[in-house]
């Protein structure tokens, strides 16, 4: 007799295991193929930004085994001098730039920055191409977590603090602490008054270069890595200071207004705008501009160490060898020349190379094509062991600032004109 | 052409071994000699009245495995083999098979039967065979002709299976309408056989898939639906319980059409559970749990949101029936049987009605309670067990499908009487108690439950009682054991150094190691509940609860051991060890898994790498399917933990793991194989390079297998990635032989045109495995070998071009598609900007992928996006 089609239901189930083991060993081996996938990824990600002919080296990784003979470079090229040195300086990748010390690593810490030039005019697109963002006052640095620390170097490549962070490998805590290949590079303004790190950019996370990634990527990659970790907590034993992601607006009126005026936790000092396909690049780029009036920066006119406005706009010069007066730019605006005589005189005191502070004089600058050729400047003194010249475009924005400065007016009429060009049709 | 075969098949029956091998011996070599000669002999013999009903019988059997088999490429072979014959073979065994169908034998005409639906199911198809139905209807009689009966009994079991075999578009709706004019007609209640009537019900239930068409028309269901509920009224048993199957049935098929039909149903059923006997009774109520079957998937479906859009229709059937059909229900419930629960597949009213219960709870939520707690506070106090224990399943029942709000201050009182019910005089009682017990953990404790009803406060107590009824008889501890399964599951949550349950971890692991070793363990499965449990427990520890988890290593390697000693006479024996084995290495798999999964446990797994891996070796070498397979993931687990160090066993674990490519047969095997050896090129990175030749040429021949079980392919595909990822540039060699593999493919996949669930499933398998080998194969190219890509990287393009434009595309085969564009513009740089320049789809596909809210596809696509414009720009 044929039995009942109809198969019985299960009756109070039993367990059944064997399935499970199965699928959570499949699921293990899915995720770490797709770890090993990221992972190549992230790393090929890093590859070229040694620059196109750099071939296929994984420079920016560093390995662990080359980690752990980390300070030993510092004996090798001990005694290289001059341009040579520093050729191979720039050359350095991440993995070697990281783990120098002392003088060679304040080198080339000095170079490790993205410098947002002044804006003097306002680039076309502004309203699409560009994110902006308050600008915390306070000191410029590069932080990078590494084999269980965290260093902050000024602009100068100086040592701010040295001190344990919840970065990854930031600090000895077994939360943190990971292989000594990750490290993290971050771009930050370290703001007194809170002691917060303001993260301005991220160039490295756990050893993944971003340098060549957009700067839409790099955004979402710092707030989405920096929330995964306890970084931005409030500051504890382990982690002795906070650090804070700045809000990024989009460029539009309301964005603009948000980064110029909405209050915020820092003292405000201009605002910062970046391109959002800017990658990040090292040195001044006009991809990041910076901008100040009075309402949205203390300073929005240089000042002297007093903090008063000088009745005449300095400027900062470096001396070259046969006594032209140059900015920073590179290559190099020769703005002047020392009189010999006077260079004779000072000698001691007047190497090639020394960075002097002039006065802009009435006759003010001549420019041409956006370009200061010459300034009427007036030599004041030396600027200070560890000044470094102005970049002609800084000299522009302090000129124009004096004279005849970008308003906010003009920021917002140039972002809300652009608001109207998709509305605009053909009707020919 | 026919020989006299009566003698042979009869040997071949013979209880003397040496007569029946020499017989069977025969039986092949005239096969092999002359098929169709053998074939007619069998049809002859199977029709000719005067042979014996066993010889007869046989010569039936043999024709019918002759026409089909379970193995799909061994079928395909005999059907070839049928379709080749000459056609007047065929006929003259069609015609005796037709024939035999009025013999007064009753075995010859049901076996009859199965060969031609076999037949037909061959020849329908091709359009031969034409004249089949008008053959069969004929034997149905008409106006003047009257048949006998066992001609109808034999035309219509006939018919049944005819439907059963081919599908609905192999008919035309005019064949359709008179098998099912012809099968009412047998069933109507004016049909005197209750042979015919029997069969015709039978021929129903195997019909109701043809009769879309006919439901369609009221008229026509109108009419079939009277005849099937007449005949749950029959005289006979059997009818009214293949009328009521047909019932199920057409509850899930045609349950848009049930609306007018209900209350007689409910009528009809509620009778039939109520007085009618067990079997008829069971499928009554198994209408009512098709119905929920069919109202849960419904709103699954509409997750709670008709709108009256959707296609079919929510009839909310139960919620209606819901004040009769529940008591009906509970009045089930104390009909249990005695020992019901130490019975394996026990399946009687009480079971049926619970389940049921259990169903109706999820269909209608909140509803259930107060027509069920009456009945549970009544009876759960009696004297009489089975009083006590029918109030304990419909509590448990209705555990699932109601809000926490209204379950937990009921379970918060029943709790401490439940605890209290383990230890009733009763068995049953004991068994549904703990059973009870586990559902509450299940459904009303874990993280996300916010008024748990597990306390610090009562957890003691629970374990006291736990620990202690493990301790009572087999199948009772086994649902303790599945109680304690999901309270250490409820109490999973990763990133938390510890658990409540840590107190007791050690006294929970030495009672489920107390319980495997009991000498009644073999019963209720008691045995592997225990295990099972054990491993959950494990799954489920915390850091602070580790080191007990480290000991477990040794206990469990040393009993492992021991099942290699057991004494083997039998394959009972055999099987014995073999199961117990599976069990072990299931254990030992999850703790390696568990301890391998933080840098600070690990240790605890690599110290007995070498110990472990030599009992898995010794295993292996017991050769039994089951334990190969839990073996297999244990090393996949244990590769994982070691590393690269796993490297000194590949060239004894080498031959193994070829073999478990080799298992066409179990497919799960070699899936499972296949996943640890992408396990090992993880661990070995390029030093899995010398095994590399061996593996390749099995995944290939795998591939090329048209016996391998196609769920197996996708992993395989996948698995070439991990190869190729592991030795980079070494896989140049592999190239020509798995690139038109996955090309192969891909355009196989592209070109896939049926749409139903189960294939747009696979397909996604598939493409996301030929996704994850492009992956690998450029990822290892990068550095040094990305020229070689070039003549491929147009199709690959292209293949993602197709996958992106497929409605029916998955999250998992999408994350996969734009990874690979961006390997592929990674690896080929400059050489790929000109396709992409070419390209448009690629920008849609980054901008519906960039803007996706899943964060790793998102991520994935912006690292694509960067990495195309790159090149582009360059």
């Amino acid at each position: 007799m044929a039995p009942s089609k109809i198969e019985p239901r299960v009756h109070k189930r039993v367990l059944s295991d064997q399935q499970r083991r199965r699928d959570l060993a499949l699921q293990r081996q899915q995720e770490c193929r797709r770890n090993l996938q990221l992972h190549a990824r992230r790393l090929a990600a890093g590859l070229s930004s040694g620059g196109e002919e750099n071939e296929g080296g994984d420079e920016d990784v560093v390995e662990a085994e080359e980690f752990e003979e980390s300070y030993e470079v510092e004996g090798e090229g001990g005694g290289g001098e001059s341009s040579s040195t520093k050729e191979d300086l720039k050359d350095l990748g991440l993995r070697q730039g990281t783990r120098l010390k002392g003088a060679k690593a304040r080198e080339w810490f000095s170079k490790q920055l993205m410098l947002p030039e002044w804006m003097i005019d306002i680039p076309p697109r502004l309203k699409t191409d560009w994110y902006v963002m308050s600008r915390p006052a306070g000191v410029r640095c590069v932080v990078v977590s590494s084999n269980g620390t965290t260093v902050s170097r000024q602009r100068n490549g100086r040592v701010l603090h040295h001190f344990p962070s919840a970065l990854p490998n930031g600090a000895r805590t077994r939360d943190v602490s990971c292989a000594s290949s990750v490290f993290c590079i971050l771009d930050c303004i370290f703001h007194e008054p809170d002691k917060t790190y303001y993260v301005l950019d991220l160039m490295c996370w756990r050893g993944y270069s971003l340098y060549d990634c957009n700067t839409e990527f790099r955004f979402f990659w710092m707030n989405s890595k920096l929330a995964e970790t306890d970084a931005l907590k409030p500051a504890s034993q382990y982690h002795r200071y906070r650090f804070s992601v700045l809000p990024v607006y989009e460029c539009d009126v309301g964005g603009l207004q948000a980064a110029y005026s909405a209050p915020v936790p820092f003292t405000r000092d201009g605002i910062i705008f970046i391109n959002r396909h800017a990658h990040y690049v090292l040195g001044s780029t006009p991809l990041s501009l910076l901008w100040k009036d009075s309402i949205c920066s203390e300073y929005p006119v240089d000042t002297d160490s007093k903090g008063n406005v000088p009745q005449y706009q300095q400027v900062v010069l470096v001396l070259g060898d046969d006594g032209s007066l140059a900015t920073s730019d590179d290559p190099p605006v020769v703005l002047g020349t020392m009189p010999r005589q006077f260079l004779e005189q000072h000698d001691q005191h007047l190497k090639p190379g020394t960075c002097l502070r002039f006065n802009v004089g009435d006759q003010g600058l001549r420019i041409v094509d956006g370009k200061p050729l010459f300034a009427d400047i007036h030599f004041q003194g030396g600027a200070g062991r560890n000044k470094i010249a102005d970049t002609s475009n800084k000299i522009l924005y302090q000129y124009a600032a004096r004279r005849d400065p970008l308003t906010i007016s003009n920021l917002v009429a140039a972002v809300e004109s652009t608001d109207d060009e998709g509305d605009f049709s053909m009707t020919g | 052409m026919a020989l006299e075969v009566t003698q042979i098949l009869l040997n071949a029956q013979s209880p003397d071994g040496a007569v029946r091998k020499v017989a069977e011996e025969n039986l092949k070599q005239f096969q092999e000699q002359n098929l169709a000669a053998f074939l007619i002999s069998l049809s002859h013999e199977l029709a000719n009245n005067d042979k014996p009903p066993e010889s007869r019988k046989l010569a039936g059997l043999i024709l019918k495995n002759s026409l089909d088999a379970k193995e799909a490429p061994r079928k395909a072979e005999l059907v070839q083999r049928w379709i080749s014959l000459e056609p007047a073979v065929k006929t003259q065994i069609k015609a005796s098979l037709l024939q035999t169908l009025s013999s007064l034998t009753s075995d010859a005409r049901h076996t009859s039967a199965q060969v031609i639906a076999k037949i037909a199911a061959i020849e329908l198809p091709l359009s031969e065979w034409q004249e089949l139905v008008g053959n069969l209807l004929a034997n149905m009689g008409g106006p003047n002709v009257e048949q006998p009966a066992h001609l109808k009994q034999a035309t219509l079991e006939t018919l049944g299976y005819v439907c059963e075999e081919v599908s609905a578009e192999v008919l035309a709706q005019e064949q359709v309408n008179s098998i099912l004019t012809a099968v009412v007609q047998g069933m109507n209640s004016t049909e005197t056989s209750n042979d015919v009537r029997l069969a015709a019900t039978r021929a129903l239930y195997n019909a109701l898939d043809f009769a879309q068409t006919n439901f369609e028309n009221n008229m026509e269901r109108d009419y079939i639906m009277r005849v099937v509920c007449e005949a749950t009224l029959s005289p006979e048993p059997k009818v009214r319980q293949a009328a009521f199957e047909c019932l199920v049935s057409i509850s899930s098929t045609y349950y848009d059409k049930l609306s007018v039909y209900m209350q007689d149903i409910f009528a009809i059923t509620s009778k039939a559970v109520k007085e009618d006997d067990e079997p008829v009774a069971l499928q009554a109520i198994e209408f009512w749990s098709s119905i929920c079957d069919e109202e849960i998937e419904i709103q699954d479906e509409y997750s709670g949101d008709f709108t009256g859009d959707s296609e079919v229709p929510y009839f909310r059937f139960i919620k209606q029936a819901l004040p009769a059909l529940v008591p009906m229900l509970l009045e089930t419930l104390t009909k249990q049987e005695e020992d019901q629960d130490q019975e394996e597949g026990a399946w009687n009213l009480a079971m049926a009605g619970g389940t049921c219960l259990g169903l109706v709870a999820r269909t209608v939520g909140d509803d259930v309670v107060p027509l069920v707690m009456p009945f549970v506070q009544e009876n759960v106090s009696k004297p009489d067990w089975r009083c006590r224990e029918a109030a304990t399943y419909a509590f448990g029942s209705i555990l699932e499908g109601p809000s926490l709000e209204k379950l937990t201050p009921l379970v918060n009182v029943a709790l401490n009487f439940m605890l209290n019910a383990m230890k009733d005089e009763n068995n049953h009682v004991k068994d549904t108690t703990a059973w009870t017990l586990g559902r509450i953990f299940e459904f009303l404790h874990g993280p996300s439950v916010n008024n748990p009803v597990i306390t610090q406060a009562n957890l003691p107590l629970i374990l006291a009682v736990l620990l202690e009824s493990i301790k009572d008889a087999p199948n009772v501890a086994e649902k303790v054991c599945g109680a304690i399964y999901f309270l250490a599951q409820g109490y999973e949550e990763t990133g938390v150094t510890s658990s409540p349950l840590s107190p007791f971890f050690q006294g929970i692991v030495q009672a489920l190691l107390a319980t495997t070793v009991r000498e009644d363990a073999g019963d209720s499965r008691l045995r592997s509940s225990a295990y099972e449990t054990l491993n959950e427990v494990v799954r489920c520890s915390t850091e602070d609860t580790a080191p007990i988890v480290m000991q477990l290593v040794p206990v469990i390697m040393q009993k492992l051991n021991s099942t290699l000693e057991m004494q083997i006479l039998s394959s009972d024996d055999r099987e014995k060890q073999s199961e117990l084995q599976a069990l072990l290495c299931g254990v030992l798999q999850v703790i390696i898994q568990k301890l391998g999964a933080s840098e600070t446990t690990k240790y605890g797994v690599v110290q007995y790498a070498d110990q472990m891996m030599s009992l898995f070796l010794r295993v292996f070498a017991c050769r039994s399917a089951t334990v190969h397979e839990e073996a297999m993931l244990a090393i996949g687990a244990l590769a994982y933990a070691t590393g690269v160090e796993f490297g000194k066993y590949m060239q004894e674990f080498y031959r193994y793991l070829e073999m478990g490519l080799q298992n066409f047969e179990e497919y799960q095997v070699c899936a499972v194989t296949v996943g640890v050896v992408g396990d090992i090129c993880r661990a070995l990175d390029d030093k899995v390079l010398p095994f590399c030749d061996g593996i390749m040429t099995q995944l290939l021949k795998d591939l090329s297998s048209n016996q391998l079980h196609r769920s197996v392919k996708p992993p395989i595909f996948s698995c070439f990635g991990d190869i190729a990822l592991a030795i980079g540039e070494h896989f140049e060699k592999y190239l020509i032989y798995a690139m038109p593999m996955l090309q192969g493919a891909a355009e196989l996949s592209a070109m896939q045109t049926i749409r139903d669930d189960e294939m747009v499933d696979y397909n996604n398998q598939l493409r996301s495995g030929i996704f994850e080998a492009y992956s690998g194969i450029f990822q290892g190219f990068k550095n040094s070998k990305a020229e070689l890509m070039v003549p491929y990287a147009g199709h690959i393009l292209q293949f993602i071009e197709n996958v992106y434009q497929d409605k029916d595309r998955d999250d998992v085969v999408t994350k996969a598609a734009i990874g690979v564009m961006g390997d592929l513009a990674d690896t080929m740089g400059v050489n790929a900007a000109v396709l992409f320049r070419r390209s448009v789809f690629y920008k849609d596909f980054l901008d519906e992928c960039t803007s996706s809210d899943d964060q790793q596809l998102k991520e994935t696509a912006q690292w694509a996006q960067v990495t195309i414009n790159r090149i582009i720009a360059a």
